[in-house]
């Protein structure tokens, strides 16, 4: 019985490696070690065999068989491995072809600008305001000091609805309606982004543009508070090594007025075509609110004063991004959207 | 305006390069945009801020360049021989209005010789942009430029008989032809000088033909006067011709200023031309303006400008400026000088200090008020992250709010349609920004066709913004929409994997949209917008209401738009979207028991819609039919016509149990019975 049981064990051996599939490898498996397999048949015979051999020949023969189990198992991760080893040859993919083509898509540049803007002033303490682009002259000119014969309100410079309703000039208007909201409570901190509509159209100056305005009141607020405010946000956008210097100017809204210059993004404020030479680019214009003002919006200039401040997003975009002409901002060419 | 330093410093002096007087006088708030060097000579570009009319004339840039070098003024004296005639033989003067011409003075010089100018003036004024004419005229434009009072020059002989000046409105259809030779037109609005009888010059504006300086003038008039500004402005504007005298007027002239430039005007000319002066100024000017004062308040001044500056030093600024200044305890009485109207109230004066002390050594500080919780509302979070989830799939765009009202016809509107009725720009720029839009449609149709013109691919746009309704009275209703087009298909790949740009991909695109807002409740509806393809559009519901349509653009109206290939689009109201559906996300239990899908396949009339059977399946389906999903519509082949095939998968679990094939059997059933109610026969 031994012999035979070793007889089969050196005949798996030897032909096991020219087995190839595991239903083959089952095949043979079965007809060997199955229910009704030759080694099973085997060793049904060892109770033919006296007790006093049985224990030892036994034991031998049971060695057989896991041995011949362990032939078995190991050719079939065999055959397993190499069946999976050509799987992934196959599979084999040109990984320098090009991804699905997912749609894209981006905020618009002047979107990204105001949300950049937003967030600074936010971080800083501000409420977000907004207001009508359709506005009553009051709101756009009368309750910022500008009288009806000011030569800012020529039809010139505004589109007119009727003769009391106008097409914002600028956000300012939402400076009134928010204090005349909020009055007496402080502090009124907001910045106002919106769209704003001139009458002008030409290489620099675009019909409809946009907006952020700025407007802190509270007590004890200074034109130093000012200064610092508006480094501080100028610094955020344009990095730290900008340099800010702030000049004198005409608002009918505020006074003391400021224009806030930085060094030139381009030259670093060495002088090049960008800053006409000067090496300063005028950003934004600023100035403590006019108590004139502060009374249309129901606050006491002998108890509160404030600051404002307003810019053109056009303007900080085409610095921040190198963008050379405005009109591309409303030309919205798949090519320039893409590239934010 | 451009001026001259050598010039300037006939009334300063001037002991600093002129670099660094430029860099001075802009961080002092009179902005000198340019330097360009002229024979021996540096000329400033100025740009001036409109409540600094008076720097129009040279002395009041002297005045700022003395308060902030300290150097001291040189205002040139006057010293005129007169002869001893009196003017008042000569000529009489009568001011109409006095509103519109405050004040009037003449002087007259007999027996002048009129020829060109000395080099020296004539130079002055070529480096000021002015061009040299003779001698007379010449020292009126060249004591404007210094005093900033324009003054005329009248040919005293051609003045009618009465030897009169008369200064009242122009009647309508009244003439003059001006000094440039063009006839103008006249109305009662205008302000005009005449001999009284004939107009001799538009009031501020520019002098006539008929009583011009030429070669035969011997004897002069010379006109000093002050005319409203806003009177100036309009007519100006009115007759379309802007001038020197014009410009200043409109910005506001000193009205105190008059008798200095018609003295000094005369005293050149008398050095120039020769002549005499008769005897006397003769000046009307019936309600003096005096100085008015304003009170300084020392604490007010540190306490706006967050400085610490003394007394002392505030005054010294002041007095710099040449004011006449009062202590009055720790505040100060400060008398303004009439050619400063620019000076109103304490805060002006103010911003004098901090101009003259330097914004530059004001320190820069945070406020240190109370704190505030900065932030977003709601309603601005909500616009953001629909800004944030359509920016995934779709570039933003920024149209004009404007729009040609042709578009209405492009897009097909009928004439009754209320989008029709617009909000129209009084005073537009052109036709094509005449009115303001109804509709986002219009400009995201352009933007498609600008694109393709450009040849470029895959286009999918959309735009946040605000649309306009008139109101009868008051401000128009402003309602933010958003709009959004796609054409073309996705960018070509070898995967090909090819997504048309088409209503299905842009319905997806609006679905997802509704699905990060949280939005459940709305329906696509068949509806018939004029300007969508009639077999293509739906209505969008929330909650039973309109807020909205999407469809694929009526190929006419592509046609309109110059575009040759098919777009979808869609509007949708973002203040009512917000309003109806603002709900903040709950967890819904996420369950451990395996679900069970069933696929059924069923045959049903073509105009039963897809969320008519997907609605009935989930009114069968008990709360444990988790989701409906379409996944294949067939007509053709073993369909009869007029009926498709519709496949649906269905998707049932339970939070608590597993789910037996015997209860998902049941549910299936009843759902079965009930398409069959529809029409419906299991495939």
């Amino acid at each position: 019985m031994l012999e035979k049981l070793e007889l089969i064990k050196s005949k798996v051996e030897e032909n096991l490696n020219n087995i190839n599939s595991i239903s083959n490898l089952n095949d043979l498996k079965v007809k060997l070690l199955g229910r009704k397999g030759e080694v099973t048949l085997l060793l049904r015979g060892l109770k033919d065999i006296p007790a006093e051999k049985r224990s030892e020949i036994g034991k031998i023969a049971n060695e057989v068989k896991i041995e011949l189990e362990k032939l078995f198992m190991e050719r079939e991760e065999n055959i397993k491995q190499k069946a999976l080893d050509i799987r992934l040859k196959e599979e084999e993919i040109d990984v320098t072809l090009p991804g699905l083509p997912i749609p894209l898509g981006a905020k618009h540049p002047l979107t990204q600008m105001v949300d950049e803007i937003k967030d600074i002033f936010i971080g800083l303490g501000f409420t977000v305001a907004e207001g009508p682009e359709i506005e009553l002259d009051y709101y756009n000119f009368e309750a910022l000091n500008i009288p009806r014969e000011h030569p800012a309100r020529d039809m010139q410079d505004s589109f007119y609805i009727s003769s009391d309703i106008v097409l914002r000039t600028h956000t300012s208007p939402v400076q009134v309606r928010t204090m005349e909201e909020l009055a007496p409570s402080l502090p009124v901190k907001i910045i106002v982004p919106g769209k704003v509509y001139r009458r002008d159209d030409d290489a620099t100056h675009s019909p409809m543009f946009h907006q952020v305005e700025g407007l802190l009141i509270d007590h004890n607020i200074t034109f130093a508070n000012l200064k610092g405010t508006l480094m501080l946000f100028a610094k955020k956008v344009f990095g730290n090594e900008l340099e800010v210097r702030y000049r004198p100017s005409y608002f009918p809204f505020t006074e003391p007025s400021a224009e806030m210059d930085i060094s030139c993004v381009n030259c670093k404020g060495v002088g090049c075509r960008v800053c006409s030479y000067t090496g300063w680019l005028e950003i934004l214009g600023a100035g403590m609110v006019d108590p004139r003002v502060l009374k249309n919006g129901g606050y006491d200039p002998e108890k509160v004063s404030g600051f404002a401040f307003g810019m053109g997003v056009e303007r900080i975009a085409m610095l921040k991004y190198g963008v050379n002409d405005l009109r591309l901002f409303f030309d919205n060419d798949k090519r320039f959207l893409s590239q934010f | 305006m451009n001026i001259s330093l050598n010039w300037l410093s006939k009334y300063v002096d001037i002991n600093i390069d002129e670099k660094e007087l430029a860099h001075k006088l802009t961080m002092a708030g009179v902005a000198v945009e340019g330097i360009e060097a002229a024979q021996g000579d540096q000329v400033f570009e100025l740009d001036l801020t409109p409540n600094r009319g008076d720097c129009l004339g040279l002395i009041n840039i002297a005045r700022e360049v003395a308060a902030i070098t300290g150097e001291k003024l040189n205002i040139p004296l006057i010293d005129i021989t007169e002869n001893n005639e009196d003017i008042a033989d000569y000529i009489d003067i009568e001011i109409a209005d006095t509103d519109l011409c405050p004040r009037y003075a003449v002087r007259i010089i007999k027996n002048a010789e009129l020829k060109p100018s000395p080099e020296w003036l004539q130079e002055a004024l070529i480096n000021s942009g002015i061009r040299p004419i003779n001698n007379i005229v010449d020292i009126t434009n060249y004591v404007m430029l210094e005093t900033n009072q324009p003054l005329h020059a009248f040919d005293y002989d051609l003045l009618g008989d009465n030897k009169k000046i008369l200064i009242r409105r122009a009647t309508d259809g009244e003439k003059i032809i001006t000094l440039d030779d063009n006839e103008r037109n006249l109305d009662k609005d205008m302000l005009v000088i005449t001999d009284g009888d004939k107009p001799i010059a538009i009031a501020g504006v520019m002098g006539g033909l008929n009583t011009e300086i030429n070669d035969k003038t011997v004897n002069i008039l010379i006109e000093s006067a002050n005319f409203s500004a806003i009177s100036v402005r309009k007519t100006s504007k009115k007759v379309g011709l802007r001038s020197d005298a014009s410009m200043r007027f409109e910005k506001g002239v000193d009205v105190n200023g008059v008798i200095y430039a018609a003295n000094r005007a005369s005293q050149l000319i008398q050095e120039l031309a020769g002549g005499e002066v008769v005897g006397g100024v003769l000046d009307v000017y019936p309600k003096v303006l005096p100085n008015h004062h304003i009170t300084l308040r020392i604490k007010k001044v540190n306490d706006l400008l967050g400085t610490n500056l003394s007394l002392d030093e505030i005054e010294k600024y002041l007095l710099n400026l040449n004011f006449k200044v009062e202590r009055k305890g720790y505040n100060l009485f400060v008398e303004i000088p009439t050619y400063r109207p620019d000076l109103e109230i304490e805060v002006d004066l103010i911003e004098e200090i901090a101009r003259l002390y330097g914004y530059e050594n004001i320190a820069a500080t945070l406020p240190q008020g109370t704190t505030s919780q900065g932030g977003l509302d709601e309603y601005q979070k909500y616009k953001k992250k629909v800004t944030a989830i359509l920016s995934k799939y779709m570039y933003e765009v920024v149209n004009y709010s404007f729009i040609n009202n042709h578009i209405y016809d492009k897009l097909l509107m009928p004439n009754d349609s209320d989008l029709r009725q617009v909000v129209k720009v009084a005073n537009p720029l052109s036709e094509e920004q005449g009115v303001m839009r109804t509709l986002l449609l219009s400009g995201l149709l352009d933007n498609i066709s600008k694109n393709l013109a450009r040849q470029n691919n895959s286009l999918s746009f959309f735009e946040i913004g605000s649309v306009f309704m008139p109101k009868s009275e008051g401000l128009p209703i402003e309602i933010l929409k958003i709009g959004g087009i796609v054409s073309g298909q996705g960018e070509i790949n070898w995967l090909k994997h090819n997504v048309d740009y088409d209503f299905f991909y842009l319905k997806g695109i609006l679905e997802n949209l509704f699905f990060e807002l949280g939005v459940s409740e709305y329906e696509f509806v068949a509806f018939n917008d004029v300007s969508y393809h009639p077999g293509r559009n739906a209505k969008i519901l929330i909650k039973g209401q309109k807020l909205g349509v999407i469809g694929e653009v009526h190929p006419t109206v592509l046609e309109n738009f110059d575009i040759k290939q098919k777009a979808s689009a869609f509007e949708l109201d973002l203040d009512a979207l917000y309003k109806l559906t603002t709900t903040k996300a709950r967890l819904e239990t996420i369950t451990k028991y395996p679900a069970v899908e069933r696929d059924i396949a069923i045959i049903i009339a073509k105009d039963i819609t897809a969320t008519r059977i997907v609605n009935d399946i989930k009114g069968n389906g008990t709360s444990l039919l988790k989701d409906v999903i379409v996944f294949d519509i067939y007509t053709g082949e073993q369909v009869p016509d007029g009926y498709k095939s519709v496949a649906l998968k269905l998707k049932f679990q339970a939070t608590e149990k597993t789910l037996t094939e015997g209860e998902v059997n049941e549910i299936v059933k009843n759902i079965l019975s009930s398409l069959n109610e529809l029409g419906g026969k299991l495939r």
